[in-house]
């Protein structure tokens, strides 16, 4: 069985025991991401640290398969409270890692590179990565409307560039 | 006892023969979506090619001739599977289309009067006005919702829709209610695609003649699976697929009632459909020709005829009932398994193969990716049927569907890669 690779017993953990799982009231920005081939779902929220400016504040809520909601319970743990720099990296990162371009690196990921296995399965890439493309879209969201930061602005315009 | 000799059939698809994911023998219970082809049907497109190849009613050659014999020929045989005549046969990309090609009939006709321009006797039957309705079922594929929603949203009709009961079928009450005064035309499934469920298609059709509303069924279901008569079913359109009765892909089928397609407007436009053209404007050929644009896809065409010769040497009789057989035990073995749950019927009465379920605790991409992993191939996700997953407050189903290549050994296999998954997720 090619399954244990998939299914990591940190993976199963995150699914049945989500870390920060449930929307703050408070946010700067809130997105809504689906999987429409098989209705993966989550809601992210981000908002401005207000003790630290420069960092992002997550909080989710999503329904979906087991890699879906480990992956953002895992990003949860990852960029809550993180800087736009730390999170954009973790997600290039996390996409490298499913496109085979990169090894894993745990002082990037932490948990996600449990999350391996699932590049071996096209099928299900998009649920892993779907929590890293919402964070992405939110904090950017995020930035643009707090333009008095603007160390996130100047980030933004960076991950844009590329 | 089964009506069909199976090992007999699976030898005439060569895709089961490969295994799947470390050598595990394919259990391919996926031809919801689409079905695997024999021989017969593969050889019959390759000969078309390497014989008679050529754009068919184009050409002075003789290839050209026997490319369009080959394609009208195709043509009669199809349409005699399902009770028609050839000529009320239209060939198009795939069900999707054929049923666009309804919809924007409407919404052409629709937009030509609007503009006073010259349109074909009778297309009053597609010309719509404020106040008019739509009704489909709430148990559609996205093939016959969407086309409608945008027809509503193009020219301010209302889209209405037939309830389902809490079994998985049509409430009856409510086919009488929604179908009413204002409705023009009702679209709806002989079987659906998630759920399994066989519709009592007398009972819409009744209910439509008396209000004077055209009916089109969305046969994709059905044909590949029962006996399908267009006289007796008493519609107005019937629209299914090749792909999903043995045929290739890139080929489905519309089948209209005479005086309703020479009614229509065209679809899609361009070279084949023409009467005369000018500079100024162009005139259309009769149907099917009228609905056929571009060079047609004549090796399909064949390939889809062979498929149904292959069928009706088995006896549509016979598929059912062996569908029926393979169903009843599915359904009968999967309830046994505690936190299974089916999606739509549970009795196999007026009942087809697709059979949905759920199992506790195990969403359905993961029950599917344990199920794959013992090579038994199943769909999981909405099935393109999204409203039907809200309707029974699911996110997802896993969904098995059976055909003529399949046997007992594969709903074991089913049934116990379930067992598997629920252990391997301590569920």
């Amino acid at each position: 069985m090619k399954l244990e690779s998939l299914y990591q017993e940190i993976i199963l953990d995150h699914y049945k025991h989500p870390h920060g799982k449930g929307l703050a009231p408070d946010f700067a920005s809130e997105v809504h991401h689906v999987n429409p081939t098989c209705g993966d779902e989550i809601t992210l929220r981000v908002s401005i640290d207000s003790a630290n400016p420069e960092h992002l504040l997550v909080s989710y809520d999503g329904q979906g398969c087991s890699i879906s909601q480990a992956s953002a319970s895992i990003l949860f743990d990852q960029l809550n409270d993180q800087s736009f720099e730390t999170g954009e990296k973790a997600v290039e990162h996390m996409i490298a890692m499913m496109q085979r371009t990169q090894e894993p690196d745990e002082d990037i990921l932490g948990d996600g590179i449990a999350l391996v296995g699932v590049a071996q399965y096209p099928a299900r890439v998009k649920c892993a990565l779907l929590s890293w493309m919402a964070w992405k879209d939110a904090a950017i969201q995020a930035g643009a409307e707090v333009s008095a930061n603007t160390k996130i602005a100047n980030s933004i315009e960076l991950g844009e560039g590329k | 006892m089964s009506a069909l000799n199976v090992a007999a059939i699976r030898a005439d698809f060569p895709i089961l023969r490969r295994t799947v994911r470390d050598e595990r023998r394919l259990v391919y219970l996926d031809s919801g979506a689409t079905s695997q082809k024999p021989f017969q049907v593969l050889d019959a497109e390759r000969n078309f090619y390497e014989t008679c190849n050529s754009a068919v009613h184009r050409g002075a050659h003789q290839l050209a001739e026997e490319a369009t014999d080959a394609y009208e020929a195709a043509r009669a045989n199809i349409a005699d599977f399902i009770g028609g005549k050839p000529a009320d046969l239209v060939f198009t990309k795939n069900a999707t289309e054929a049923i666009n090609l309804v919809s924007y009939a409407f919404l052409n006709a629709t937009l030509k009067s609007q503009q006073g321009r010259d349109l074909p006797a009778g297309s009053e039957k597609f010309i719509l006005s404020a106040g008019d309705e739509i009704v489909v079922t709430e148990m559609e594929h996205h093939a016959n919702l969407i086309p409608w929603q945008e027809l509503c949203d193009k020219t301010g009709a209302t889209l209405k829709w037939i309830a389902l009961t809490d079994f998985g079928r049509l409430d009856p009450k409510s086919i009488q209610e929604v179908i009413g005064s204002r409705t023009r035309i009702v679209a709806f499934t002989h079987q659906s695609n998630l759920l399994g469920t066989i519709n009592d298609v007398a009972a819409v059709v009744t209910r439509a003649r008396e209000v004077d509303a055209l009916v089109l069924l969305d046969a994709c279901q059905s044909v590949p699976h029962m006996p399908v008569d267009v006289e007796q079913l008493g519609v107005d359109f019937l629209t299914w697929s090749g792909h999903k009765m043995l045929g290739p892909l890139g080929i489905g089928c519309l089948w209209g009632r005479e005086e309703l397609l020479s009614a229509m407007p065209p679809f899609i436009s361009g070279g084949s459909m023409i009467e005369t053209v000018t500079m100024q404007g162009s005139t259309f050929a009769p149907p099917p020709a009228r609905f056929e644009a571009g060079v047609p896809m004549a090796a399909q065409a064949v390939g889809l005829s062979a498929a149904v010769d292959y069928l009706r040497a088995l006896g549509m009789d016979n598929v059912q009932e062996h569908e029926h057989m393979l169903t009843q035990a599915a359904l009968t073995a999967l309830s046994a398994i505690p936190g299974v749950r089916i999606i739509g019927p549970t009795d196999s009465k007026d009942r087809g193969s697709a059979v949905s379920f759920v199992v506790d605790g195990i969403h359905p991409h993961d029950v599917g990716q344990v199920l794959d992993d013992l090579g038994v191939a199943v769909r999981v996700g909405h099935h393109c049927a999204w409203p039907v997953c809200r309707r029974y407050d699911v996110p997802a189903t896993t969904r098995a569907t059976f055909y003529i290549y399949n046997d007992l050994d594969d709903v074991e296999a089913l049934v116990q890669a379930v067992v598997a998954a629920k252990e391997f997720f301590g569920a």
